[in-house]
């Protein structure tokens, strides 16, 4: 049985002020294994972040129902843990008390809880930076924070909506890394979303292509680069070549995105 | 200096402020000592000075300033202890908003200051009056004001507890009300130098205490100097209750101050 499981999910937004609906998503079907390093590829506004919105819970699919370990999603839960684009930390909690947030809402005990926070601390590098606010941090190290408050969580599957997007190119190559190294450590389940095609191909095991709005899943590559990855990974002719397959089949779909803009 | 949005330095800053008070004491100086305003209307700045010194040392004014603060710090708390509770419900439920917003956006309007003739009808000149008054002026401002701040939490933060498992009073305790709390105590500090006005007009009328009976006494002996002199108080006593609840809510909430 897959880990996760989306069983034709759309979603169709309402019209505003009797404008026509919105097709955000076609029926998409995605079965998810245990273990498996997902990042879906597209262009802006394809629908891929609606996508594991409803994943997460927090927005309810039109048809279709999603399945983690066999149990229908119907509400955000501590089960799927999830870094967004934004920096979403709780600005008036220091970096381990944000990292606790969600061991604490279970009723974990507060020993067990600084036990947790210091080992994800070290695992994201943040030492020292414990009792920093989250205005005091960089954006690196603030994503670095959600990523360690997600995994305290111990989640069954990790959600990551392009959580570097708003990073510069070289923290970001430091962070993709950083979650590469953690993922091959913990083997977490993931679903990355992104648009950058070197970030899909450097973490993914398989990656999915998106279709322009109304997205749906275009193409289902498997990566078959060998593990641990190092980042000179990037240089090799197998990740060229993924990557020039890639970079036609999401430019046909930006072309398109583009196109329905006018 | 006039470089828009350009920051100031502290010294120059503070030597500004300070040039500010210089020049209306001057202005006040010149109008009086000039002979420009009568004395009948208006005293010059040491008899001001003599009417205060004397007030507190023959007419036992500590013991006026005294009841005003407490009448004030009192009504305000009464308010603050419903009023920020009720905002807060206010703000996270929006049936609970729908249900109380009509009518305290239209209580709100109603002024404090014309409760007073039927506040003394049904509570009669004592305290409780007083109190009445300075909770009418604070309550319903506090109450639309915190439901406005509270409905505005970010809702990507409130999206991120909840996936980290957060329910609803989790949402409501440790996101909404953390977040809000610097802005609803800022806005206390609003609040509360509002309250200080609704307190003197309470104190003008039916009082036999207070900074404001001691301004409408000193208006029957055309003792200008006095008057003058209360007013200043209530605006020292002012700039003082600011500052220190500035520094509190600084220390309450030092992530909120960062740059």
């Amino acid at each position: 049985m897959s880990k996760l499981k989306i069983d034709t999910v759309s979603r169709v937004f309402p019209g505003v002020r009797g404008g026509a609906p919105t097709r955000a998503l076609e029926p998409t079907s995605i079965a998810v294994e245990d273990n498996d390093f997902i990042t879906i590829l597209g262009p802006s506004g394809c629908g891929k972040s609606t996508l594991l919105r409803i994943v997460a819970g927090l927005d309810q699919p039109t048809t279709g129902n999603v399945l983690l370990d066999g149990q229908p999603v119907r509400e955000p839960g501590p089960d799927r843990g999830m870094v967004f684009q934004s920096y979403t930390l709780f600005p008036w909690l220091t970096v381990r008390e944000n990292i606790c947030f969600g061991l604490r809402e279970k009723g974990v005990a507060e020993k067990q809880q600084a036990e947790t926070a210091a080992r994800f601390i070290e695992q994201v590098g943040l030492k020292g930076f414990e009792n920093h606010y989250p205005k005091q941090l960089s954006g690196g190290m603030q994503q670095r924070t959600a990523l360690a408050r997600a995994l305290a969580n111990d989640p069954k599957i990790l959600l990551l909506d392009e959580p570097f997007g708003a990073l510069d190119n070289q923290t970001r190559a430091l962070m993709q890394e950083l979650l590469l190294g953690i993922w091959e450590k913990a083997r977490k389940t993931v679903l990355f979303v992104t648009h950058d095609i070197d970030e899909a191909i450097f973490m993914a095991n398989r990656v999915l292509v998106m279709t322009a709005r109304p997205g749906r899943v275009k193409c289902d590559i498997a990566i078959d680069l060998p593990h641990p990855r190092h980042y000179t990974v990037k240089t090799t002719p197998e990740f060229a070549a993924y990557k020039a397959r890639l970079t036609e089949e999401i430019r046909v779909e930006s072309i398109r995105a583009a196109q329905d803009e006018h | 200096m006039f470089e828009p949005l350009k920051p100031v330095p502290p010294g120059r800053r503070t030597a500004l402020g300070i040039l500010f008070f210089v020049l209306f004491l001057g202005l006040w100086a010149a109008v009086t000592y000039g002979g420009i305003v009568p004395p009948l209307f208006l005293a010059d700045p040491l008899k001001a000075a003599q009417a205060g010194i004397s007030l507190f040392t023959e007419y036992g004014f500590a013991g006026d300033v005294g009841v005003t603060i407490w009448r004030v710090v009192g009504g305000f708390v009464i308010a603050a202890v419903f009023a920020v509770p009720l905002g807060i419900l206010m703000g996270a439920f929006k049936g609970v908003e729908a249900f109380f917003e009509p009518f305290i956006s239209f209580a709100r309007y109603l002024p404090a200051s014309a409760f007073i003739p039927l506040l003394i009808l049904w509570a009669g000149v004592g305290e409780a009056q007083k109190l009445a008054v300075i909770l009418i002026g604070s309550f319903f401002q506090i109450v639309l004001m915190v439901a406005v701040i509270v409905g505005g939490s970010r809702m990507d933060l409130v999206e991120a507890s909840k996936t980290l498992g957060a329910k609803r009073s989790g949402i409501v305790l440790r996101v909404l009300l953390p977040g809000a709390s610097p802005q609803i105590a800022e806005t206390l500090r609003l609040v509360l130098g509002w309250a200080w006005t609704y307190v003197i007009v309470a104190e003008l009328i039916g009082a036999q205490s207070g900074i404001g009976h001691m301004i409408m006494d000193s208006q029957r002996l055309l003792d200008t100097g006095q008057m003058i002199f209360g007013i200043v108080v209530i605006g020292l006593i002012g700039l003082v209750s600011d500052f220190l609840f500035k520094q509190a809510n600084a220390r309450l909430y030092p992530w909120y101050f960062l740059k």
